[in-house]
């Protein structure tokens, strides 16, 4: 049976594996590890297992499950087998560091440390191995006003319909490129909210890399299911294509959208505006961890270098699903599974020959379900004008507010990367530590030093990658050493002191 | 702004946004709760004082900042609501230690 962990008390001070995310591959993966005997915790910031993509569907109702269709009522299964798996669960945790255990405070026995903060209280864990799953992040979206009140992120949308039953009550535009956007266009559709236009942004000459990965999408269960989308949304609403930009009208909250395509705009007037453009591996805690990373030009993002194991730069830590590279939630489970199988391999949980053989099972599923996405990633890939904004007063950097020109005039002065871009701006300093930013600031840098983004790099990433309060630092257990280096000396408590604490006192 | 659709069943809770008695459902979020009741702009950036809302309800972007009881900076779309709770607006930046 599954153990929830309510506090950081009920934490044990090492695990076989640690395994970030309770979504398709982290759940998987905390599986398959558990069921070959690893001591497994899983930890995720949410109140409940399933990731963004199963988001609540446990206490999902028949309506729910209609609205969200049959890809979302499917997390139902896999959130069942993890509440029967033997393993330790913690919900609602922030894990803000992974990295080689400290030298002065580890057992010796295991090679990785966990930073996790659950309850205000923080505490490091040891791990032999860990996993992680911490999925993707939708890619930012720069463009004149996507920073004011009634602009959202489409999945955001998703998830107050997936959470709190909550739809949008006015008119709705839905505006970038992605099947996402469809998917979301259907279900705002199906629960009657009123969708004025999608604003499509795909570029036309995507047709022209997508077509030769035609056949491999066509005998794939995604063609049937975006055909049918597809029909579906252009029959109840007016979809919009061929655009070259978009901008909001007014300054104070969303009241309008401005769509360049041809040489007359359009304006679109609505309540409220929901962008996607894609997704991109969530990068953070994986670097801040020291994995080696590259450049992917087909997903125009970057993702952490893994092998087919999912094993990264850093030994014993492994990446599985979308955080290391987009797959969707099937491939993401086959991914989390073969993570958690290599655990247990590497631990000498399961002999070479067991091993092996589920491995090539394993193996084919997810060659099954990674079938059609080449064709998804070429034709959904979006446009560089909707990447790196091109009108200068643009946003890039939400949290500080710098916009493009700003990075420009950085980038025109020799910068190499966007570490030095964000020391002389600030950008990617912010409280959400570039993950609204971060590709956007180092595919403008590329272009403005024409590069190839790989050679400027990411934002170097350090822990804590998540805010953690002073008072849960404070809470951390200290060695001796350590507070000698700080206070200059260490208060032994006297005896009285620890007869009060064991409460044997009288 | 936002609705919500009349199969769901959740129970009632009460919170207070600024002051104001606001009433949201069992299990939403604060984000949720809020803009279930109207408000898409829960705070003003501390460089222009710009007004902002939750943006991607994930907890990536942190534009729905929030005091929640007192404590600044907290992501009103990773917290859940429960009965009672004090939640206002953040303007500017807010310095833990000089709340109440």
């Amino acid at each position: 049976m599954i153990q929830n962990i309510q506090s950081a008390a009920d934490l044990a001070p090492a695990y076989d594996l640690v395994v970030v995310g309770a979504g398709p591959a982290g759940l998987s993966a905390a599986i398959e590890a558990s069921t070959h005997g690893l001591a497994v915790l899983l930890a995720d910031e949410n109140d409940s297992p399933g990731g963004q993509i199963y988001r609540s569907v446990e206490r999902a109702s028949d309506a729910d499950l209609a609205r969200m269709g049959p890809d979302y009522a499917a997390g139902r299964m896999l959130i069942e087998r993890f509440r029967r798996a033997d393993l330790s669960y913690a919900r609602r945790a922030t894990v803000w560091n992974v990295g080689p255990a400290d030298e002065e405070t580890c057992d010796g026995a295991h090679a990785l440390e966990v930073g996790i903060a659950l309850g205000g209280i923080a505490r490091p864990i040891a791990a032999h191995r860990v996993i992680l799953a911490t999925g993707a992040l939708e890619r930012p979206f720069p463009f004149p006003g996507w920073t004011m009140p009634g602009v959202m992120a489409a999945g955001a949308a998703q998830i107050l319909m997936k959470s709190s039953g909550l739809v949008p009550s006015g008119r709705t535009i839905l505006a970038g490129t992605g099947p996402l956007l469809y998917l979301l266009a259907s279900q705002l559709l199906r629960a009657g909210v009123s969708v004025t236009a999608v604003v499509d942004t795909t570029p036309v000459e995507n047709w022209r890399s997508a077509l030769p990965h035609l056949l491999g999408f066509a005998t794939s269960p995604y063609a049937l299911k975006g055909l049918k989308l597809l029909l579906e949304v252009h029959r109840r609403t007016r979809v919009i294509r061929g655009v070259t930009a978009i901008e909001t009208v007014g300054s104070a909250q969303f009241s309008a959208l401005r769509v360049h395509r041809g040489n007359k705009p359009l304006r679109i007037e609505g309540d409220l505006l929901l962008l996607h453009q894609g997704i991109a591996p969530n990068l953070n805690l994986a670097l801040a961890a020291g994995c080696d990373y590259v450049w992917d030009e087909r997903l125009a993002a970057f993702r952490p270098a893994v092998d087919v194991r999912g094993a990264s730069s850093v030994p014993g830590v492994s990446i599985a699903g979308d955080a290391a590279g987009i797959v969707g939630a099937v491939a993401s489970a086959r991914q989390g599974e073969l993570a958690g199988l290599s655990a247990a391999l590497d631990l000498n949980r399961i002999d070479q020959g067991a091993y092996e053989q589920r491995r090539n099972e394993l193996a084919r599923k997810l060659a099954r379900a990674l079938r059609g996405r080449a064709f998804i990633e070429h034709r959904f890939r979006p446009g560089k004008r909707f990447r790196v904004p091109e009108d200068d007063g643009t946003i890039v950097c939400r949290c500080e507010e710098i916009t493009a020109v700003k990075l420009r005039e950085v980038a025109a002065l020799g910068v190499p990367g966007p570490n030095q871009m964000k020391a002389f701006t600030r950008c990617g300093m912010g409280p959400c530590q570039g993950r609204l930013c971060g590709l956007t600031a180092a595919e403008l840098l590329a272009q403005c030093r024409n590069v190839p983004p790989g050679e400027v790099g990411y934002y170097r990433l350090r822990p804590p990658i998540k805010p953690v309060t002073l008072g849960e630092l404070a809470a951390l257990p200290h060695t001796d050493a350590a507070i000698v280096a700080v206070a200059g000396f260490v208060e032994r408590a006297a005896d009285g002191a620890q007869d009060v604490t064991n409460g044997s006192h009288q | 702004m936002f609705r919500r659709l009349s199969d769901r069943r959740e129970s009632s809770v009460s919170f207070t946004f600024n002051g104001v008695p606001t009433m949201a459902r069992h299990g939403d979020s604060v984000a949720a709760a809020l803009l279930a009741a109207g408000h898409c702009s829960t705070r003003r950036t501390p460089v222009s004082g710009a007004a902002r809302g939750p943006y991607c309800m994930m907890g990536v972007c942190f534009e729905c900042l929030v005091k929640i009881d007192g404590r600044p900076n907290r992501q009103a779309c990773l917290t859940t609501v429960v009965e009672g709770m004090r939640v206002e607006t953040q303007d500017g930046a807010a310095m833990p230690g000089r709340e109440e």
